[in-house]
Protein backbone atom coordinates (compact mmCIF):
# COMPACT_ATOMS: atom_id res chain seq x y z
CA UNK A 1 0.00 0.00 0.00
CA UNK A 2 0.76 3.41 -0.56
CA UNK A 3 0.28 6.84 1.85
CA UNK A 4 1.46 9.67 -0.31
CA UNK A 5 4.55 8.79 -2.06
CA UNK A 6 5.67 6.42 0.42
CA UNK A 7 5.75 2.33 -0.38
CA UNK A 8 4.48 0.96 2.65
CA UNK A 9 5.44 -3.02 2.78
CA UNK A 10 2.40 -3.93 4.94
CA UNK A 11 -0.49 -3.66 6.42
CA UNK A 12 0.09 -4.61 9.82
CA UNK A 13 1.63 -2.12 11.24
CA UNK A 14 2.96 -2.93 14.91
CA UNK A 15 3.89 -1.00 18.06
CA UNK A 16 6.80 -1.89 19.57
CA UNK A 17 5.73 -1.65 23.45
CA UNK A 18 5.30 -4.50 26.03
CA UNK A 19 7.22 -7.15 24.38
CA UNK A 20 8.80 -9.70 26.85
CA UNK A 21 12.41 -9.10 25.71
CA UNK A 22 14.60 -7.03 22.57
CA UNK A 23 14.92 -10.49 20.81
CA UNK A 24 11.33 -11.34 20.69
CA UNK A 25 11.06 -7.99 19.91
CA UNK A 26 13.16 -8.52 17.05
CA UNK A 27 11.71 -11.75 15.87
CA UNK A 28 8.13 -10.61 15.74
CA UNK A 29 9.75 -7.76 13.33
CA UNK A 30 10.49 -10.31 10.86
CA UNK A 31 7.22 -11.30 10.43
CA UNK A 32 6.21 -10.52 6.72
CA UNK A 33 3.14 -8.22 6.03
CA UNK A 34 4.16 -5.97 8.50
CA UNK A 35 4.36 -2.02 7.35
CA UNK A 36 4.98 0.63 9.82
CA UNK A 37 6.81 -0.15 12.83
CA UNK A 38 5.72 2.56 15.50
CA UNK A 39 8.43 4.29 18.32
CA UNK A 40 8.28 6.59 20.76
CA UNK A 41 10.23 8.83 23.23
CA UNK A 42 10.91 9.54 26.53
CA UNK A 43 13.17 11.16 29.32
CA UNK A 44 16.53 9.74 29.12
CA UNK A 45 18.91 9.73 32.40
CA UNK A 46 22.59 10.62 31.75
CA UNK A 47 24.71 7.57 30.78
CA UNK A 48 21.73 5.38 30.01
CA UNK A 49 22.34 4.13 26.58
CA UNK A 50 18.87 2.14 26.24
CA UNK A 51 17.83 3.97 23.60
CA UNK A 52 20.75 3.60 21.52
CA UNK A 53 20.01 -0.34 21.71
CA UNK A 54 16.55 0.32 21.21
CA UNK A 55 17.00 2.15 17.67
CA UNK A 56 19.64 -0.04 16.73
CA UNK A 57 17.35 -3.33 17.11
CA UNK A 58 14.63 -1.14 15.20
CA UNK A 59 16.65 -0.22 12.19
CA UNK A 60 17.60 -3.10 11.73
CA UNK A 61 14.04 -4.74 11.42
CA UNK A 62 14.58 -2.29 7.89
CA UNK A 63 10.53 -1.17 8.07
CA UNK A 64 9.40 2.27 7.67
CA UNK A 65 9.37 3.91 10.98
CA UNK A 66 6.15 5.98 12.63
CA UNK A 67 7.14 7.99 15.62
CA UNK A 68 4.14 8.48 18.23
CA UNK A 69 3.31 11.37 20.47
CA UNK A 70 1.47 9.22 23.03
CA UNK A 71 1.11 11.03 26.33
CA UNK A 72 0.67 14.39 25.24
CA UNK A 73 -2.16 16.22 26.80
CA UNK A 74 -2.18 19.66 24.52
CA UNK A 75 -1.52 20.36 20.60
CA UNK A 76 2.15 22.29 22.07
CA UNK A 77 3.22 19.20 23.78
CA UNK A 78 2.60 17.41 20.54
CA UNK A 79 3.94 19.76 18.73
CA UNK A 80 7.15 19.47 20.14
CA UNK A 81 7.57 16.27 20.76
CA UNK A 82 6.93 15.53 17.21
CA UNK A 83 9.81 17.77 16.33
CA UNK A 84 11.99 16.13 18.78
CA UNK A 85 11.21 12.74 17.37
CA UNK A 86 11.96 14.43 13.64
CA UNK A 87 15.25 14.68 14.79
CA UNK A 88 15.78 11.59 16.49
CA UNK A 89 14.50 9.64 14.16
CA UNK A 90 14.98 11.63 10.53
CA UNK A 91 11.24 10.60 9.36
CA UNK A 92 8.53 13.35 8.57
CA UNK A 93 6.34 10.55 9.30
CA UNK A 94 4.32 11.20 12.58
CA UNK A 95 1.41 9.27 14.63
CA UNK A 96 -0.45 12.05 16.22
CA UNK A 97 -1.79 11.37 19.65
CA UNK A 98 -3.36 13.64 21.77
CA UNK A 99 -5.42 12.52 24.82
CA UNK A 100 -7.99 14.19 25.96
CA UNK A 101 -9.35 11.80 28.97
CA UNK A 102 -7.24 9.58 30.74
CA UNK A 103 -9.80 6.93 32.04
CA UNK A 104 -10.46 6.07 28.21
CA UNK A 105 -7.27 7.53 26.46
CA UNK A 106 -9.38 8.74 23.99
CA UNK A 107 -8.07 11.72 21.48
CA UNK A 108 -9.00 15.48 22.09
CA UNK A 109 -10.46 16.44 18.51
CA UNK A 110 -9.84 20.31 18.93
CA UNK A 111 -6.25 19.61 19.87
CA UNK A 112 -5.79 17.24 17.12
CA UNK A 113 -6.93 19.64 14.28
CA UNK A 114 -4.58 22.15 16.09
CA UNK A 115 -1.55 20.09 15.88
CA UNK A 116 -2.37 18.49 12.55
CA UNK A 117 -2.18 21.72 11.28
CA UNK A 118 1.10 22.92 12.53
CA UNK A 119 2.88 20.33 12.03
CA UNK A 120 1.69 19.72 8.49
CA UNK A 121 2.73 23.57 7.75
CA UNK A 122 5.96 22.24 9.39
CA UNK A 123 6.50 19.78 6.44
CA UNK A 124 5.16 16.78 8.88
CA UNK A 125 3.30 13.58 7.30
CA UNK A 126 0.31 13.75 10.13
CA UNK A 127 -1.47 10.35 10.83
CA UNK A 128 -3.55 11.20 12.99
CA UNK A 129 -5.08 8.72 16.27
CA UNK A 130 -8.51 9.79 15.67
CA UNK A 131 -11.93 8.61 16.84
CA UNK A 132 -14.23 7.58 14.10
CA UNK A 133 -16.12 11.30 14.11
CA UNK A 134 -16.99 11.92 10.72
CA UNK A 135 -16.86 15.23 10.48
CA UNK A 136 -13.16 15.64 12.63
CA UNK A 137 -11.94 13.50 10.11
CA UNK A 138 -12.59 15.84 7.08
CA UNK A 139 -11.46 18.70 9.52
CA UNK A 140 -8.56 16.45 10.16
CA UNK A 141 -8.27 16.05 5.83
CA UNK A 142 -8.77 19.95 5.84
CA UNK A 143 -5.63 19.97 8.14
CA UNK A 144 -3.59 18.16 5.49
CA UNK A 145 -3.28 14.58 7.15
CA UNK A 146 -2.54 12.54 4.12
CA UNK A 147 -4.38 9.13 5.98
CA UNK A 148 -7.35 8.88 9.12
CA UNK A 149 -6.34 6.56 11.57
CA UNK A 150 -9.61 5.74 13.57
CA UNK A 151 -9.98 3.97 16.77
CA UNK A 152 -11.40 0.51 17.13
CA UNK A 153 -11.38 0.15 20.60
CA UNK A 154 -9.43 2.47 23.50
CA UNK A 155 -6.17 1.41 23.37
CA UNK A 156 -4.75 -1.34 25.15
CA UNK A 157 -8.37 -2.67 25.48
CA UNK A 158 -8.69 -5.80 22.96
CA UNK A 159 -12.14 -4.93 22.51
CA UNK A 160 -12.11 -4.89 18.56
CA UNK A 161 -14.46 -2.66 16.32
CA UNK A 162 -16.83 -0.83 19.10
CA UNK A 163 -19.09 0.79 16.26
CA UNK A 164 -18.63 -1.30 12.98
CA UNK A 165 -21.52 0.61 11.57
CA UNK A 166 -19.50 4.13 12.51
CA UNK A 167 -16.35 2.19 11.01
CA UNK A 168 -18.35 1.24 7.87
CA UNK A 169 -19.59 4.70 7.44
CA UNK A 170 -16.21 6.25 7.71
CA UNK A 171 -14.85 3.53 5.64
CA UNK A 172 -17.17 4.60 2.95
CA UNK A 173 -17.09 8.54 3.49
CA UNK A 174 -13.53 8.52 3.45
CA UNK A 175 -13.32 6.17 0.34
CA UNK A 176 -10.50 8.23 -1.47
CA UNK A 177 -7.99 8.12 1.97
CA UNK A 178 -5.91 5.43 3.02
CA UNK A 179 -7.82 4.29 6.55
CA UNK A 180 -6.12 2.41 9.10
CA UNK A 181 -7.67 1.12 12.12
CA UNK A 182 -5.45 2.21 14.74
CA UNK A 183 -5.98 0.68 18.71
CA UNK A 184 -8.14 -2.12 20.76
CA UNK A 185 -7.43 -4.25 18.49
CA UNK A 186 -7.18 -8.09 20.56
CA UNK A 187 -7.82 -10.93 17.88
CA UNK A 188 -6.72 -11.93 14.78
CA UNK A 189 -10.48 -12.43 13.57
CA UNK A 190 -11.42 -8.79 14.51
CA UNK A 191 -8.25 -7.43 12.31
CA UNK A 192 -9.61 -9.53 9.73
CA UNK A 193 -13.12 -7.57 10.96
CA UNK A 194 -11.64 -4.29 9.83
CA UNK A 195 -10.00 -5.22 6.71
CA UNK A 196 -12.81 -7.03 5.42
CA UNK A 197 -14.66 -3.33 5.55
CA UNK A 198 -11.86 -2.16 3.48
CA UNK A 199 -9.57 -0.43 6.10
CA UNK A 200 -6.33 -0.43 4.54
CA UNK A 201 -4.27 -1.43 7.11
CA UNK A 202 -4.51 -2.00 11.07
CA UNK A 203 -2.45 -0.60 13.68
CA UNK A 204 -1.88 -2.77 17.03
CA UNK A 205 0.55 -3.45 19.76
CA UNK A 206 -0.40 -5.41 22.96
CA UNK A 207 -2.61 -8.26 21.23
CA UNK A 208 1.15 -9.39 19.75
CA UNK A 209 3.60 -8.01 22.62
CA UNK A 210 1.53 -9.97 25.45
CA UNK A 211 0.43 -12.99 23.70
CA UNK A 212 2.09 -16.26 24.89
CA UNK A 213 3.96 -16.50 21.43
CA UNK A 214 4.38 -12.95 20.29
CA UNK A 215 5.60 -14.00 17.03
CA UNK A 216 3.07 -16.58 16.08
CA UNK A 217 0.62 -14.08 17.44
CA UNK A 218 1.93 -11.50 14.69
CA UNK A 219 2.04 -14.13 11.92
CA UNK A 220 -1.41 -14.33 12.98
CA UNK A 221 -2.63 -11.28 13.01
CA UNK A 222 -0.09 -10.83 9.39
CA UNK A 223 -2.38 -13.74 8.02
CA UNK A 224 -5.83 -12.07 8.90
CA UNK A 225 -5.39 -8.82 7.77
CA UNK A 226 -4.11 -10.50 4.24
CA UNK A 227 -7.41 -12.40 4.00
CA UNK A 228 -9.73 -9.39 4.78
CA UNK A 229 -8.27 -7.62 2.50
CA UNK A 230 -8.14 -10.25 -0.09
CA UNK A 231 -12.16 -10.85 0.64
CA UNK A 232 -12.66 -6.58 0.45
CA UNK A 233 -11.43 -6.77 -2.76
CA UNK A 234 -12.77 -10.01 -3.79
CA UNK A 235 -15.77 -8.44 -3.29
CA UNK A 236 -18.37 -10.32 -0.26
CA UNK A 237 -21.79 -11.20 -0.96
CA UNK A 238 -24.71 -9.41 0.41
CA UNK A 239 -26.13 -10.60 3.14
CA UNK A 240 -29.66 -11.53 3.13
CA UNK A 241 -32.35 -11.90 5.58
CA UNK A 242 -34.18 -15.34 4.15
CA UNK A 243 -32.48 -18.51 3.84
CA UNK A 244 -31.73 -19.17 -0.06
CA UNK A 245 -31.29 -22.47 -1.30
CA UNK A 246 -27.45 -22.98 -2.68
CA UNK A 247 -28.40 -26.24 -4.01
CA UNK A 248 -30.65 -26.04 -7.58
CA UNK A 249 -34.11 -26.47 -6.89
CA UNK A 250 -34.48 -27.55 -10.52
CA UNK A 251 -33.96 -31.25 -11.20
CA UNK A 252 -35.16 -32.26 -7.73
CA UNK A 253 -35.90 -35.75 -7.66
CA UNK A 254 -38.54 -37.79 -5.85
CA UNK A 255 -41.40 -34.74 -6.69
CA UNK A 256 -44.05 -35.90 -8.88
CA UNK A 257 -46.86 -33.96 -10.56
CA UNK A 258 -50.70 -34.87 -9.58
CA UNK A 259 -52.45 -37.01 -11.96
CA UNK A 260 -54.63 -35.31 -14.33
CA UNK B 1 22.53 27.87 44.63
CA UNK B 2 21.33 28.10 41.53
CA UNK B 3 19.34 25.13 39.83
CA UNK B 4 18.07 24.22 36.42
CA UNK B 5 15.46 21.41 36.13
CA UNK B 6 16.67 18.29 34.44
CA UNK B 7 13.68 15.67 33.53
CA UNK B 8 12.14 16.50 36.39
CA UNK B 9 14.71 16.41 38.82
CA UNK B 10 17.05 19.83 39.97
CA UNK B 11 20.49 19.86 39.14
CA UNK B 12 22.77 22.81 40.38
CA UNK B 13 23.75 24.68 37.41
CA UNK B 14 26.31 28.06 38.60
CA UNK B 15 25.63 30.43 35.85
CA UNK B 16 24.10 30.58 32.33
CA UNK B 17 25.71 28.30 30.09
CA UNK B 18 25.24 27.02 26.23
CA UNK B 19 22.85 24.23 26.19
CA UNK B 20 25.17 21.88 24.85
CA UNK B 21 27.66 22.60 27.57
CA UNK B 22 24.97 21.72 30.06
CA UNK B 23 24.45 18.71 28.31
CA UNK B 24 28.21 17.81 28.01
CA UNK B 25 27.79 19.10 31.99
CA UNK B 26 25.24 16.40 32.70
CA UNK B 27 27.04 13.45 31.20
CA UNK B 28 24.79 13.15 27.43
CA UNK B 29 27.62 13.63 25.50
CA UNK B 30 27.07 12.05 22.31
CA UNK B 31 23.93 10.74 23.09
CA UNK B 32 21.59 10.15 20.42
CA UNK B 33 19.00 12.39 22.62
CA UNK B 34 16.37 15.35 21.96
CA UNK B 35 16.42 18.64 23.70
CA UNK B 36 13.34 21.04 24.79
CA UNK B 37 14.24 23.84 27.23
CA UNK B 38 10.95 25.15 28.76
CA UNK B 39 8.76 23.05 27.20
CA UNK B 40 10.05 23.85 23.56
CA UNK B 41 11.70 21.95 21.44
CA UNK B 42 15.39 23.25 20.86
CA UNK B 43 17.17 21.93 17.20
CA UNK B 44 20.48 19.96 17.81
CA UNK B 45 21.69 22.94 15.36
CA UNK B 46 20.72 25.38 18.26
CA UNK B 47 22.32 23.86 20.98
CA UNK B 48 25.58 26.19 20.72
CA UNK B 49 23.01 29.25 20.52
CA UNK B 50 20.23 28.49 23.29
CA UNK B 51 21.35 29.20 26.77
CA UNK B 52 20.50 27.72 29.92
CA UNK B 53 19.73 29.09 33.43
CA UNK B 54 18.31 28.61 36.76
CA UNK B 55 14.77 27.89 36.92
CA UNK B 56 14.74 26.70 33.49
CA UNK B 57 13.09 22.78 33.01
CA UNK B 58 14.70 20.91 30.58
CA UNK B 59 13.35 17.69 28.66
CA UNK B 60 16.15 15.39 27.61
CA UNK B 61 14.55 12.56 25.44
CA UNK B 62 15.79 9.22 24.01
CA UNK B 63 13.79 6.62 21.67
CA UNK B 64 12.26 4.20 23.80
CA UNK B 65 9.21 1.21 22.62
CA UNK B 66 6.01 2.89 21.29
CA UNK B 67 2.85 1.48 20.28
Amino acid sequence: MKVLDLDIPGRLWLGTARYSSPMVLADALAVDGIGFVTVSLRRQNPGDRSGDQFWDLVKKANKPVLPNTAGCHSAEEAINLALMAREIFATPWIKLEVIGDDYTLAPDPFALVEAATELTKQGFHVLPYCTDDLILGQKLLDAGCPALMPWGAPIGTGGGLANPRALAAYRNKFHHVPCIVDAGIGAPSQACEAMEMGFDAVLLNTAVAKAGDPVLMAKAFSNAIQAGNDAYRAGLMTPSDVAVPSTPVVGMPFWHQEPV
Amino acid sequence: MSQVSLNGEWQPLENEVPLVEALALWGYGEAKVAVAVNGQFVARSQHGEVTVKAGDQVDVVAPVTGG
